[in-house]
């Protein structure tokens, strides 16, 4: 069998781990999203409790994936390194919150379990950083790029289920904010990144993240500003370009992207001398 | 201390896979798992081509990124340096393969066979424990613990030596201990020139390649 020094696609983690960061990101980011907007617009119950929900159907959709289910709770053994651990217990942290928030009618426990979401996120890319055997993964910049990615789709579902941000400009602005912020990490990212297999993996999910998911969702809102009849559906497709173009990305950083770095001979054998 | 560490010389090293043999029948790993594999690598281009077999698996880190990832504490590293999976403990979630640089890991979701159906010898060394966690090479530790009871020194005495050293036909697998400066793999270290995979990613692993001789 030759194997050589060409690296090839790990396929240890597959469309279920993809879910974990797709889901997870993006109901993260709508958590954290409520919290701050919370703070001047009523209604937060609806957001708050899709966004737990997703984090909670990323979860399960990773639970899938792993050889002995019945041990799942073994996960919460390592918090001295593993940031696995670490999103475990963030994500216990964002269901206590968010469950408080929801049973008492709380909106400060609402805002709590937003940053407890960016707590979780936060861990989500550091999973990935701390993946060494992956390039695209432990590349510097992998962390904020998922933050912001699962902030943009976050604030872009937000505008989904709020038919447009409400009668407030802050949704609006939050959105505006973090799709500008994503797409300009996905430079940084891109840059330390090098060229190789990976970004040309990448290539087609980066299109959609500048294009659809950055530049179509600005046009729109610009749209919605010119004219104000259409600002609330300009901002929902806003919203949705966004949140689509963050999710096929993830897809193809998790299934596409995640090449190993192959096998290295820095030297080679000096036969034939006594 | 004691930190146990391999040496393949590439010089030597004929690509026979006899140490994949040997390693499959003493552990007892189903089709596909491969825990000590050698690499058959061609490099350069014509006519400047040469090709070399390179003996690969865990490469037992002193900073082993698989043991920091891992959520359930299965992966250690115990203090003479060889790094352990605990299948008890594993949950199966492969972090530790994905964070693994040198591919070395393994995880079977369903207990498989040669012939599909298992063989008498199979069925007799199958363990459900492996199933669904991960696995990978262990530098046959329990050869090792077993002989050190036995006053056998790893390395030299072969009851005590992990199985792909001993089976090797060319003499290109040693073992032994790198803090010990009078060891077998010492002095090869300071009789060589020698590198190790991916040392730049800062594991620091403990498997040795040799690829020419000292200046």
């Amino acid at each position: 069998m030759s194997y050589g020094p060409k690296p090839w696609l790990q396929r240890h983690w597959d469309v279920r781990a993809a879910l974990n960061f797709i889901l997870g990101g993006t109901g993260a980011g709508l958590l954290f999203s409520t919290a701050l907007v919370a703070l001047v617009v009523p209604g937060w119950r609806l957001p708050l409790a899709l966004g737990l929900a997703l984090i909670a159907a990323g979860l399960g959709a990773v639970w899938l994936e792993i050889g002995r289910k019945l041990r799942a709770v073994h996960v919460f053994f390592n918090p001295r390194t593993s940031w696995m651990t670490r999103e475990s217990f963030a994500a216990l942290l964002v269901f206590a919150l968010g469950a408080t928030a929801l049973a008492l009618g709380r909106p400060w426990a609402a805002q709590a379990a937003g940053l407890a979401a960016l707590l979780f996120v936060t861990c989500q890319g550091r999973i990935l950083h701390a993946s060494k055997g992956i390039p695209a993964w432990r590349t510097a910049g992998i962390t904020p790029l998922i933050v912001l990615t699962g902030l943009a789709e976050g604030s872009g579902l937000h505008l989904l289920v709020t038919a447009g941000g409400g009668a407030t400009r802050a949704p609006l602005l939050l959105f505006t904010l973090a799709v500008v912020a994503r797409a300009l990490t996905w430079r940084s990212y891109r840059a330390n990144l090098g060229r190789g297999a990976p970004l040309k993996a990448l290539a087609s999910g980066a299109k959609w993240l500048l294009y659809g998911g950055t530049l179509a969702p600005l046009a729109l809102l610009l749209a919605g500003f010119v004219a104000p009849q259409l600002a609330p559906a300009a901002a929902m497709l806003a919203g949705a370009a966004a949140l689509a173009a963050g999710w096929h990305f993830k897809f193809r950083l998790i299934t596409r992207a995640a090449f190993n770095q192959g096998f290295a001979l820095p030297r080679l054998p000096v036969r034939g001398r006594s | 201390m004691t930190r146990w560490v391999m040496v393949a010389d590439l010089r030597r090293c004929v690509g026979c896979q006899t140490c994949t043999a040997a390693c499959k029948h003493t552990n007892a790993t189903p089709p596909e798992v491969q825990w000590r594999r050698v690499l058959d690598m061609e490099v350069g281009e014509y006519p400047q081509v040469k090709r070399a077999f390179v003996p690969v698996g865990c490469m037992h880190c002193a900073d082993p990124p698989c043991m920091h990832v891992c959520p359930s504490t299965a992966t250690r590293r115990r203090a003479d340096g060889i790094v352990t999976i605990d299948y008890d403990l594993c949950i199966g979630c492969a972090y530790c393969a994905v964070a693994c640089p040198y591919q070395a890991r393994y995880k079977t979701d369903a207990a498989t066979f040669a012939y599909g159906e298992p063989m008498p010898s199979e069925a007799q060394r199958f363990d459900p424990r492996r199933i669904g966690v991960a696995t990978k090479c262990t530098f046959c530790s329990d050869r090792i613990d077993a002989g050190l009871e036995q006053g056998l020194k790893p390395g030299v005495d072969p009851e005590a030596t992990p199985a792909c050293v001993n089976s090797c036909i060319a003499k290109a697998l040693h073992f032994g201990d790198l803090e010990d400066p009078q060891s077998n793999i010492t002095q090869l270290l300071a009789e060589n020139q020698f590198f190790r995979m991916h040392e730049e990613l800062g594991t620091d692993p403990g498997f040795y390649y040799l690829w020419d001789r000292a200046p």
